[in-house]
């Protein structure tokens, strides 16, 4: 597979939390880069540290030392570069929950539409992206339902319309398979990629479901804060 | 997109049933500055109803409201003689039980001299008092009707018209006789007590002792010299109206009213607290949601109209449904409910700073989430 441009760079990044005898060092001196269109897992045991790096690529978390660049800008060097990290989220990622987390009181449409209503869209427009997105997701014919209502796939693949809508080139997922079956779990896998591949993304996915190990390009895993093997 | 009205939406019953609940406290609240404002009013309703420029009472008294005051009815011809008085008239007040209609009438009996100061301001319905004795004029919350009659000591009162808003301060509907039936209701003893009396050979005298003497004065004539004149006979005492208003305010309603006034400000401290704890609660309710909007970029300026927006429709429902309702029953109180539209408008711009400060809290607890707390379960 031909490689695209770099989405994400990850370089010396390490992240600790409390001083002394309480530190806890969560990273050391992790790189990671991953490219437009690559489909990636990172896996570990429990505290290796897989969501403290999701958190930090997601400018969630500020790291402790390192340096972050993200679709071509830099947007931490020992400090954040960026103010308005939020925006930035906004425009560059994209995020998938193992919950969903859609929002109750938004149907599956307003769910997705949010998003770009946040983002400025004219709001007929974000209604096109959104119904755009939901047909393409096959859930089309649910957009007026509110989520107590859609089934564990339904939601799912509400969720990935809502971290697509704004065109991001990087979405990151956290356990995004966790509630489905095996056949589901590969074809949301399977999609996630046809959209990568498409928008000219990268996934990285934090994952301990091993049914769908064979659908990434790359397995990244991480022991005790560190890369073991890429 | 709205998200504070989407969220109203989706759990309106939910919301509905608060804002009931905070517009029944608005409703008690409401209720109970009108109660206030209702015992000032009605305390000052017999004082004003005269539109007296000075009251001459007994010397050493506060009368005739606060202190018994008893002078001669001939002070009325001194007073009426004095430089800048355009009129004077005597007046008799007492409280007296009556039946009617199978049913006990406390009545605050006024007794006025017909074409002089002292009568009841506005006749809603019927006719002012016509003849010298035996006839009437009643508030219409005593329930009495136009041609309707009533026993009033030894004597049967035809009504022949009807008033509104005239009580004494602890509420009781007034009715207006003639000074010389006010007099004789009064002294006049029952037949038995006047048999008995006339055995003794004591000879039946009525009283020819008034409560006050109401003057108004000419135009440009000066009140505090009238006053400062009458007071230097020294079994007289004056009093300008407004005195007299500040003296029922701080003595007679006085201990009512600052009871009230003390209900009320803890009333609206509990209020305060309730709307306080609704709104935070709402807020802690939704913190999974915050965090997710957070995490896909909302900006604090959607978080914070999110939650200050259904902190306002609350505090704007609650006193929109408490005005409704108290509109509505206020007339089925025992005692007057006065509200002003000053006062509602003052409670609205309380409850807008209590929603807003209210909603300060809740903000400040959505500012602290982590949109880290959105991802994972």
């Amino acid at each position: 597979m031909a490689l695209g441009d770099i989405l994400i760079e990850v370089a010396g990044v390490a992240k600790h939390f409390g001083e002394g005898e309480t530190r806890v060092d969560a990273l050391r001196s992790v790189d990671l880069t991953v490219h437009a269109g690559e489909v990636i897992a990172m896996l570990g045991p429990s505290g290796s540290g897989k969501t403290t790096l999701l958190n930090i690529i997601g400018c969630i978390l500020a790291p402790s030392e390192g340096r972050v660049v993200l679709d071509g800008e830099p947007v931490f060097d020992g400090r954040w570069l960026r103010r308005d990290l939020r925006r930035l989220r906004l425009d560059k990622i994209g995020f998938i929950f193992q919950a969903h987390n859609l929002l109750p009181f938004l149907t599956a449409q307003e769910n997705v539409s949010v998003v770009l209503d946040l983002a400025g869209w004219p709001a007929d427009d974000g209604r096109a992206r959104a119904r755009e997105l939901l047909d393409y997701l096959e859930v089309g014919h649910r957009a007026t339902v509110k989520p107590a209502l859609l089934s564990g796939g339904e939601a799912q693949r509400v969720a990935i319309a809502r971290a697509l809508a704004n065109r991001p080139r990087i979405i990151l997922a956290d356990e995004p398979t966790a509630a489905l079956d095996g056949a589901r779990a590969g074809l949301v896998m399977d999609l996630l990629r046809k959209l990568a591949l498409e928008q000219e993304a990268c996934i990285v996915t934090v994952t301990h479901d091993e049914k769908i190990f064979d659908r990434f390009d790359r397995l990244v895993h991480l022991r005790d804060g560190r890369l073991a093997n890429a | 997109m709205n998200l504070a009205l989407k969220d109203i939406r989706h759990g309106l019953f939910r919301f509905v049933l608060t804002c009931f609940g905070l517009g029944l406290l608005m409703t008690v609240v409401l209720a109970m500055i009108g109660i206030y404002n209702g015992l000032v009013s009605d305390a000052l309703a017999v004082v004003k109803a005269p539109a007296a420029d000075v009251w001459v009472v007994e010397a050493g008294t506060k009368g005739p409201f606060a202190e018994a005051s008893n002078i001669p009815l001939t002070t009325r011809d001194a007073v009426v003689r004095m430089p800048g008085v355009a009129e004077a008239g005597a007046v008799n007040y007492q409280n007296v039980e009556a039946s009617h209609a199978g049913q006990t009438l406390r009545l605050y009996v006024i007794g006025y001299e017909p074409g002089r100061p002292g009568g009841p301001r506005a006749i809603a319905e019927g006719r002012s008092i016509g003849a010298s004795h035996f006839e009437l004029v009643a508030d219409r919350k005593t329930g009495l009707l136009p041609g309707e009659t009533i026993r009033l000591g030894r004597n049967r009162f035809t009504v022949v018209g009807l008033v509104e808003g005239a009580m004494n301060a602890g509420g009781d509907p007034a009715v207006y006789v003639t000074l010389s039936d006010a007099m004789a209701l009064q002294t006049e003893l029952d037949p038995a007590a006047q048999r008995v009396q006339a055995a003794r050979g004591a000879v039946s005298v009525k009283s020819a002792s008034v409560a006050a003497v109401i003057a108004r004065m000419a135009p440009g004539a000066d009140v505090d010299l009238l006053a400062a004149t009458v007071r230097q006979w020294k079994h007289l005492a004056a009093l300008t109206q407004a005195e007299q208003e500040e003296i029922l305010l701080s003595s007679v309603v006085d201990l009512a009213r600052r009871q009230i006034g003390l209900f009320l400000g803890i009333l609206l401290s509990v209020s305060a607290v309730v709307i306080a704890l609704i709104i935070y609660t709402m807020t802690m309710e939704k913190l999974k949601q915050i965090a997710t909007l957070k995490l896909i970029g909302a900006p604090d300026r959607t978080i914070v109209g999110l939650i200050v927006q259904q902190a306002l429709i609350l505090g704007a429902s609650g006193w929109g449904i408490g005005l409704v309702l108290i509109l509505t029953v206020k007339d089925y109180f025992p005692r007057r409910v006065v509200l002003e539209p000053f006062n509602a408008m003052v409670l609205a711009a309380i409850i807008a700073a209590v929603c807003l400060l209210s909603s300060a809290l809740g903000v400040r607890a959505a500012m602290k989430v982590d949109p880290a707390t959105a991802l994972g379960s």
